[in-house]
């Protein structure tokens, strides 16, 4: 294990914007577990990607650990039961995204007894080929944990060439949410590990784990961690500014090399991969303890709840579950959100349920939330321009989207917008200009969507226009056949005779 | 429990758009308070006239055009607009000079192009260039400074004469001068060469006759504003560092025929621009190097206007004719978006 470079050199991305960080009172009071509700509610294709088939039905008995639903492919996530008890079945839950809509998850009744299926451990698993470990995450229900839930095994095997440099993303960058400094600080060791296990399912040769500056403590920790570890692996810690959004993967991969993930590509097109410090935590549990992936670290805070602090809890838990284990809402609370201020989901209901990719529950109260005023029209000063990270302009993007040109906006590179709310937040002109990307974005895909139905239309159009013609040309064919037969010498005569012949036959054998 | 839904981001907003205006309003108070010192009363009352004339048609306006009055007339822009205007006219204009001007501003440039934020044109260049053409004697008046003064007009003959337009027992001869550009431009009509035009009183050492003091408080509001970080560099370095690197390059080839870098920067009305005409968020361009382009381009065609136009000052034509390129600067400036080769 190296762990040199101190001297590691760092690029700048354009734009972003340097937040206030109010992790502190999260990261006051230890890492505690949520516990587990009476009833948990186990989303089933709650990652990017298709649900598989059920397992078990209802009534039957399950365990801890215990998969509950098949996997025929990388994008077909299984889900894990985090206790066990009895599925009681199918059910829709309110999900957070897109918000009033509903996602459906398996309710199971804890038993209350935790008993857990015999761990599957990856023994060996240095020596393994990469195709075994990226088997076993999968099996395992791994997906990334930094919000997007992309299947990790989709990520680690792909059409793209050789991954020679491993990022794990530990620069969270949104304010107030703390749950993967809280990893790091209590299980550095994990996280490290992971990395290994990761790097070997993609051979990379090196990894960087990028935390950010003002991180107390965590970049030594990790380095305490990496030099108890062996290995022939680089591996690196480096410190990055906390800026919002230096966790984005586009920004910190321009961060710490410099390039630019291809607009319409992906970082392994550049040999590049990035994974949350998280998922690499839980890649070590899934491989060195053989523990699939059933829990994670939630960050509750907000100045609406009574005792902030970072939970262990179980997917499909309930919010409100969560918030109650951190001493419940405080007076005026306004508004509940799922993940952070600049970028998260505000939830209408906190009877949402946990998935894999939930980091943060956030209650804010009126008090930072000060009404705001209505929007006034676009004063086209720029301040959106300097701060997004994309360097879209974004001024110009909204004025074509308020007036419907969403083809300019494609032009303005709308596809771009990674849609981390700074432009929206520095508008002197309180613009929702999130919504309207979001909103710009899905009328897009519509109407690709259109054209993707008509041109499949126009095919099928086509080919029947092609069949009918064919039929009538072997119409025309078949007629023009019998003319000849018809006008060779005698031919009309010896027709009637073959009509007469087969009129008989067919007399006889009915007969 | 139930809770209201809302887009993110889910965080307090930063700047606010009544709030940017009132600094700009801040920002000008340096200037202003200069100008009353060398020029008396007068700038009150063109502000004055100026404010009320322009809420008057905004107000109107909006009326006219049913959109909600109170959100916009507490937004503070008209009043920018209004104030900038102020400091272009003569202290002694007479009224209709600011009714004129705001008239062509807030009627014409601001609420018949949309209202704020639709503008394509700077409303206080628009009513400036207006009254320019309309009333060229007026507008061509100026008080002398104290310093070369018999004696500036005292409050209740500034009020009359820029209430009633007569001026009364005032010696207009007397207190009235000849700017140091309008100097340059008889001067230079008369054929003169630069030495000898500056013989006049009105050139005397940097600093002398107030004209530079005045400029040096909008340099210092304008300082201020980039510190608050309501303007960007870009646009004001454009205007001063184009002006300065044409001039001196003109001036070094020959002194005789070209005024001096500072002249030009401190005469007229190039440095109030640069820092709060140029910056109008609406009517420029919103990239950094458009910005600059757009700062640049103001300042040159400014110094053509002094050497080659009919107009003394070309301040507010340049402004109005870099307008209309903002549109091209934006789309050639535009950054390079992330992970997009161009």
């Amino acid at each position: 294990m190296s762990q040199a470079s101190a001297d590691f050199r760092l690029h700048d991305f354009h734009g972003g914007l340097a937040l206030d960080g109010h992790k502190a009172v999260s990261l006051e009071v230890p890492l505690a577990s949520a516990g587990l509700p009476e009833r948990v509610y186990v989303p089933i294709g709650q990652h990017q990607g298709e649900a598989g088939d059920l397992l078990l039905g209802p009534g039957d008995q399950v365990l801890a650990g215990q998969a509950l639903t098949s996997s025929a492919d990388d994008f077909e996530v299984p889900a894990h039961a985090p206790c066990s008890g009895t599925v009681v079945g199918l059910c829709e839950r309110p999900a957070s995204h897109p918000p009033g809509s509903r996602r459906r998850c398996i309710e199971i009744l804890n038993d209350g007894r935790d008993e857990w299926v015999a761990p599957t451990p990856l023994k060996h698993w240095a020596e393994c080929p990469s195709g075994k470990i990226v088997d076993h995450l999968h099996a395992m229900g791994l997906v990334g944990l930094g919000g997007a839930m992309f299947p990790t095994a989709a990520k680690l095997r792909g059409p793209w060439g050789a991954i020679h440099t491993l990022i794990l993303n530990g620069a969270e960058c949104e304010p107030w949410i703390s749950c993967d400094e809280m990893l790091m600080r209590t299980r550095p060791e994990a996280v490290i590990r992971g990395g290994q296990v990761l790097a070997a399912a993609v051979a990379a040769e090196r990894v960087i784990i990028a935390v950010e500056d003002d991180m107390d403590g965590i970049a030594d920790a990790l380095k305490k961690a990496l030099a108890q570890q062996h290995g022939s692996l680089e591996m690196v810690i480096v410190e990055v500014p906390s800026v919002y959004p230096q966790g984005g993967e586009r920004q910190l991969i321009e961060t710490l090399t410099g390039l630019q993930v291809p607009g319409d590509g992906l970082p392994q097109d550049i040999g590049l991969l990035c994974h949350n410090v998280a998922t690499a935590a839980a890649a070590s549990d899934a491989v060195v303890h053989g523990r699939p992936l059933t829990e994670r670290i939630v960050t509750v805070t907000g100045p609406g709840i009574q005792r902030p602090c970072n939970l262990r809890a179980a997917v499909g838990t309930p919010v409100a579950h969560l918030v109650a284990a951190a001493g419940g809402y405080r007076d005026g609370v306004q508004r509940l959100v799922l993940g952070g201020p600049m970028s998260g989901t505000a939830l209408s209901s906190d009877e949402v349920v946990l998935t894999k990719g939930s980091h943060c529950v956030l209650a804010l109260t009126d008090q930072e939330l000060a009404p705001r005023p209505e929007p006034m029209p676009c004063i086209n000063c720029g301040d959106c321009v300097a701060v997004c990270p994309a360097s879209l302009m974004p001024q110009l993007l909204f004025r074509a989207l308020a007036a419907d040109r969403h083809e300019q906006a494609r032009d303005l590179s709308l596809l771009e917008c990674i849609e981390c709310g700074c432009c929206a937040q520095v508008c002197p002109s309180q613009i929702p200009l999130v919504d309207y990307y979001r909103h710009g974005k899905a009328r897009l895909g519509l109407k690709d969507l259109d054209q993707r139905r008509a041109a499949l239309a126009k095919r099928r159009y086509e080919a029947r226009e092609q069949r009918l013609a064919q039929q009538q040309a072997d119409r025309e064919a078949r007629r023009r056949a019998r003319a000849e037969r018809l006008q060779k010498a005698g031919g009309a005569r010896d027709e009637i005779q073959a009509a007469i012949e087969r009129a008989k036959a067919k007399k006889r054998s009915g007969d | 429990m139930q809770f209201p839904l809302a887009g993110a981001p889910h965080l307090p907003p930063t700047k606010r758009v009544d709030r940017v205006m009132r600094q700009v309003l801040y920002a000008l108070l340096p200037g202003i308070l200069a100008h009353w010192l060398v020029f008396g009363w007068g700038i009150f009352f063109q502000i004055a006239l100026a404010v009320g004339f322009a809420l008057l048609f905004e107000w109107l306006m909006l009326r006219v055009r049913q959109r909600p009055v109170r959100m916009f007339l507490s937004d503070y822009s008209v009043v920018v607009t209004a104030v900038l205007f102020a400091l272009c006219v003569p202290p002694l204009a007479p009224w209709w000079i600011a009714a004129v001007g705001m008239l062509f501003a807030v009627v014409v440039a601001k609420q018949l192009y949309g209202g704020l934020g639709f503008n394509l044109f700077n409303p206080t260049m628009v009513g400036v260039a207006a009254v320019f053409i309309a009333f060229p004697i007026e507008l061509s008046q100026w008080l002398a400074p104290r310093t070369l003064s018999p004696g500036l007009p005292g409050f209740l003959d500034t009020a009359r004469a820029v209430l009633t337009g007569q001026t009364g027992h005032l010696d207009w001869d007397g207190i009235t001068r000849a700017t140091p550009l309008d100097q340059l431009r008889s001067g230079a009509m008369d054929r003169l060469r630069i030495p000898e035009i500056r013989e006049d009183a009105v050139f005397s050492r940097f600093g002398a006759h107030g004209w530079d003091w005045i400029v040096l408080g909008y340099l210092a509001g304008g300082l201020w504003l980039l510190r608050q970080g309501v303007i960007r560099w870009q646009a004001p370095t454009g205007v001063i560092l184009a002006t300065l690197v044409v001039a001196t390059l003109l001036w070094l080839v020959d002194p005789d025929l070209h005024p001096s870098p500072s002249l030009q920067l401190f005469a007229g009305s190039l440095m109030v621009a640069a820092f709060f005409i140029v910056t109008d968020p609406v009517s420029g361009s919103a990239t950094p190097r458009g910005r600059l382009i757009f700062g640049i381009g103001v300042a040159l065609i400014t110094l053509a206007i002094r050497q080659w136009g009919g107009f003394p000052d070309g301040v507010a034509f340049a402004v109005l004719l870099m307008n209309m390129f903002v549109p091209l600067i934006d789309r050639y400036t535009q950054p390079r978006v992330y992970g997009v080769q161009r």
